[in-house]
């Protein structure tokens, strides 16, 4: 194992695919000479070379059909989104085109692509740039999405990602570049699409999430184990498909549950995992499923309203407090 | 700058009997095959939207007749004719306007969506502009794997307007893709004339922009579409560059079979005036006063297409609908 940061493992899980699989290319604004806008991509041009390093104009609709041009015909393509807020300007060739060729061509013309970049709350980058992009993606038959939490994660889902031949939105986050953590050393080293994680074990109560929610449930976890409450922490890595064995046989076993997500909540990803916990362990739940997710706001700019928009460590304490009824509310 | 449309009428036509029946029979295959699909609509057999290309069927005869096998092809929802020509069985094509199983896509696609990669055909794209991006991308493959194929990809000019028809000129000019950018130019986008809806209503002019070689195309006559496309596949293939055709049709029939007369944003006088120019008659008259072809050729050729449509349209009517374990294949590939 070595320790390296979630920035040098996605950009070691490229350097190895680019290697193994020459139909392997990446493309994108600014992947290339200037090395990538948040340096995912530092070092590919000079290893690789502009023929599989390739950098665009911003065309972000145009570069994205490129790729799934180039994917229908055999190519597997890495689209870089420099943030995936991008990625709503090229929501049609994602949502018609990648998502839906295979099935509209019964089968003849699969899309091996993936659209990759940061995506989610980073820090004061305001209304347009801040956005939980996943929730465009997950909803639409045909594509994959993953939501990397850790450098391990992200090599060896980015790897399956890239060898899966079927679009995969790929998102990351800003606030996770720098962080550091194990990764195996082994460049066979996979981690399969739709399989969830336990992060954390505990009897009383299961957080879902994921990203940086996921850490700051961890936060809370630790903080609450001095209250004697016993958190379990389960991160769904992938959320189509999405591991719900998991995470009903964790909820089964603790009998509680609060979904933690940084988007805004209307139709999130927490009412999906609220319904299927419902609809698979109803029986097995001591208290209604909760959900902490950001406020139904943009996000603004200003530091303090950024927090107030954004889940905090306190508000998912407090959640976890309200459904094991430990804070006095019942 | 001004451009004469590039007009073929050299004496006997410059063609042998083979190629002449071949133009024709291609032509009167996608007429017969549309005319099929409206009856059959009518009688409900073929649902959603079906567009026809009655009238533009020298485009997609002209412009094939100059492709290899392992060219590529990509087009709009109004591609019945593209797809047939490129080389898919007439069966499974009419199979697929049925919803049928035997269709190319098992009934999944339908009309606005077929696909055959057998063919290098790589679809009816239903999202106008969206395919153009991808056709792109098929050329970026092209050159990618050092390959001399080309792709044609066929657009309308109700595409021109997108900004993704700009982007992918853009990026395929800039990166010198192997694609022959065909816009086959109607004069309606739906019910929008091409005066109210481009403030350059000369398209080929676009490709100057870009730097690209291009001209405009008289797309009633079958033999400059051969010429024009021939021209440009020839230098794409040998320069690695891409080109734009504005290709001149007119759409007989309405935009889809929901505007069957196609009257109210245009007059009937305009619709018959260019029915006079009717491109498998004009092709089919010179051919015979050239003596390219015999009355025989013709009638033979209208028997056997005859034949042909109606064995297509059996075939489809007797082709079950898609079992319902349908519905959930083909949403992901299976990794092997």
């Amino acid at each position: 194992m070595a320790v390296m940061t979630y920035r040098e493992a996605l950009n070691l899980a490229l350097r190895e695919e680019l290697k193994r699989d020459p139909d392997v290319f990446v493309i994108g604004e600014e992947v290339g000479l200037y090395e990538g806008a948040y340096k995912v991509t530092q070092g590919l041009l000079k290893e690789f070379g502009p023929k599989r390093i390739v950098d665009t104009p911003i065309a972000e609709s145009g570069f994205t059909g490129v790729g799934i041009g180039a994917a229908m015909v055999g190519l597997r393509p890495v689209v870089e989104m420099m943030t995936f807020n991008f990625a709503l300007l090229a929501l049609d060739q994602i949502v018609n085109s990648a998502a839906k060729l295979n099935y509209m061509s019964g089968g003849q013309y699969n899309v091996p692509i993936v659209i990759r970049g940061p995506g989610g709350p980073a820090h004061q980058l305001a209304a347009q740039h801040s956005q939980s992009m996943e929730v465009y993606f997950y909803h639409v038959p045909g594509l994959k999405v993953v939501r990397p939490s850790t450098p391990m994660d992200a090599k060896g889902l980015l790897k399956s990602a890239i060898r899966d031949d079927n679009p995969v939105i790929f998102i990351e986050s800003e606030t996770l570049y720098n962080v550091k953590g194990e990764v195996p050393d082994d460049p066979d080293f996979t981690i399969p699409l739709g399989q969830a994680i336990v992060r954390r074990e505990g009897t009383d109560v299961t957080v879902i999430a994921y990203m940086g929610m996921m850490y700051r449930a961890m936060e809370a976890a630790e903080e609450l184990a001095k209250d004697g409450i016993s958190v379990e922490i389960v991160d769904p890595r992938t959320l189509q498909p999405l591991d719900t064995q998991t995470i009903i046989e964790s909820v089964r076993k603790t009998h509680r549950a609060v979904v933690v997500e940084a988007g805004a909540g209307f139709a999130g990803m927490g009412s999906e995992i609220a319904t299927e916990i419902t609809e698979e362990a109803f029986d097995d739940l001591d208290a209604p499923v909760l959900r902490v997710t950001g406020a139904q706001a943009p996000m603004p700019y200003a530091r303090n309203l950024e927090r107030l928009k954004t889940p905090t460590k306190e508000k998912i304490a407090d959640a976890i407090r309200k459904v094991c009824y430990a804070n006095g509310s019942r | 700058m001004a451009k004469t449309m590039t007009q073929k009428a050299a004496p006997g036509l410059g063609l042998d009997a083979d190629l002449a029946r071949k133009l024709l029979r291609d032509m009167v295959l996608i007429r017969r095959f549309e005319e099929k699909a409206a009856e059959a609509y009518a009688l409900g057999k073929i649902g959603g939207f079906l567009h026809l290309s009655i009238g533009e069927e020298a485009v997609a005869a002209g412009a094939t007749s100059v492709l290899r096998r392992d060219d590529y092809a990509i087009s709009t929802y109004r591609e019945h004719g593209h797809c047939l020509i490129k080389g898919s069985d007439p069966r499974r094509v009419m199979a697929e306007l049925f919803g049928r199983v035997d269709g190319l896509s098992r009934g999944k696609g339908g009309s606005m969506h077929l696909f055959d990669k057998e063919h290098n055909f790589l679809g009816g794209h239903a999202i106008v502009g969206a395919h153009l991006p991808i056709a792109a991308g098929v050329g970026f493959a092209i050159k990618y794997r050092g390959g001399d194929q080309v792709i044609v990809c066929y657009f309308g000019d109700g595409a021109v307007p997108e900004g993704e028809f700009h982007e992918a000129l853009n990026l395929a000019a800039l990166w010198k893709l192997p694609v022959i950018w065909l816009c086959e130019n109607n004069r309606y986008a739906m019910g929008t004339s091409l005066e109210r809806a481009l403030a350059q209503t000369e398209i080929w002019k676009f490709g100057e922009t870009y730097g690209i070689p291009s001209e405009p195309v008289d797309g009633m006559d079958v033999l400059a579409v051969r010429d024009a496309v021939g021209r440009a596949v020839e230098r794409t293939r040998r320069d690695k560059t891409p080109a734009l055709l504005e290709v001149r049709t007119y759409r007989f029939r309405g935009h889809s079979m929901r505007d069957p007369a196609g009257a109210v944003y245009r007059t009937k006088e305009e619709v018959e005036r260019e029915k006079l120019r009717d491109p498998i008659v004009l092709f089919r008259d010179r051919a015979l006063k050239a003596g390219v072809l015999s009355d025989d050729d013709v009638k033979k050729i209208e028997k056997d297409v005859n034949d042909l449509v109606d064995e297509a349209v059996a075939f489809a009517d007797a082709s079950p609908e898609p079992p319902a374990s349908e519905l959930f294949t083909d949403i992901f590939k299976e990794s092997a």
